[in-house]
């Protein structure tokens, strides 16, 4: 299975991303955000960093890129989208997810291994955990307050659309303690913390066993693959 | 040159400014509101800290392109879930180099 991730100016994470999908068991495909052209992939990652330079507002920039109008079209086709991070403030300014992203209340940047609870065990990239299941990956970032308004919020609430949440800290006053959501259909899913930084024992979060030795990233990989064969069998 | 000595527009220009929506939490101009408290300007309450965009047209300003602005203003310039539009305006219109 072909996995594309995209490169914008500025992500940083691409690189990371492509590492997972080769961990994970299928094969990485660098895709360039001024391409017309997603070269055949049957996923989509967007990965995190600073595209523009967090210019205008975060991702906003990166949503206007050529790709993006490609990217569209193939979540709205059913194609798995996986946005990180920066990757999931360009998918609220391309539309794709519901919602923004503001600056963290605490005003500043935060960095830690995260735990979080799964809430949708269903979706394209989350099929691979059971629900409610506790795992922990990093979080990075300085403008990860996930709002959106009541109505949208209880949308999200009452159609399970919350894939994921934060748990015994809420690092950035994300609201209901969000920490990542999902569209209706569940192939496009979106959330602040990095799963491609959890996917190798030696270079994850720790963890009761051992220093570093947390891969619960992973799993977002190797479901958006088992789904892909699930879908195409 | 985009400015006379007095720096008004000397070009067509629409100015068009955002700021975060009043019932969000706005960090940046929280920080801002604590460092003047801490200097003694306590009769500033609060500041809210928005965006200025100038935008240089070429040609004068009609109403096709002040609703292109307007659009734009909407879609790219702020994102409605946590910014509002609060105003667009014509500086300078291009119509006999007048600014108003």
């Amino acid at each position: 299975m072909r996995i594309g991730v995209i490169t914008f100016p500025g992500s940083l994470d691409d690189r990371d991303a492509q590492r997972a999908v080769r961990l994970a068991g299928a094969e990485p495909v660098a895709l360039w955000h001024g391409d017309h052209d997603l070269h055949g992939v049957e996923a989509i990652i967007l990965p995190g960093g600073f595209s523009y330079g967090d210019y205008l507002r975060c991702g906003s920039i990166a949503a206007l890129s050529p790709i993006m109008s490609e990217v569209i079209e193939a979540a709205n086709n059913g194609m798995p989208v996986l946005g990180i991070c920066n990757g999931f403030q360009i998918l609220v300014e391309a539309h794709l997810l519901p919602g923004g992203l503001v600056r963290n209340d605490h005003g500043t940047f935060v960095c830690r291994d995260q735990k979080l609870r799964v809430d949708n065990a269903t979706t394209a990239w989350t099929s691979g955990f059971t629900w409610g299941q506790e795992i922990t990956i990093p979080l990075k970032n300085g403008e990860g307050g996930f709002i959106a308004d009541q109505e949208t919020l209880d949308r999200l609430e009452g159609e399970g659309l919350v894939a994921f949440r934060y748990l015994e800290v809420n690092p950035n006053g994300s609201l209901n303690d969000i920490a990542g959501i999902t569209n209706t259909r569940g192939n496009v899913v979106g959330l602040m913390p990095h799963p491609e930084h959890a996917v190798e024992a030696g270079f994850g979060p720790d963890t009761a066993d051992a220093m570093r030795s947390g891969v619960d990233g992973l799993t977002f990989f190797t479901s958006v693959i088992a789904s892909t064969l699930l879908a195409n069998a | 040159m985009l400015f006379d000595e007095n720096l008004e527009f000397l070009v067509p220009t629409i100015v068009v400014e955002v700021m975060p929506k009043a019932v969000l939490l706005d960090p940046a101009g929280k920080a801002l509101t604590g460092a003047l408290n801490r200097l003694g300007k306590t009769t500033i309450s609060e500041v809210r800290i928005g965006k200025r965009f100038e935008l240089t047209v070429d040609g004068p300003v009609d109403a096709q392109l002040l609703a292109e602005v307007r659009d734009l203003a909407a879609d790219i310039f702020s994102n409605e879930v946590i910014e509002d539009v609060v105003s667009i305006t014509v500086v300078n219109d291009g119509v006999a180099g007048e600014t108003h």
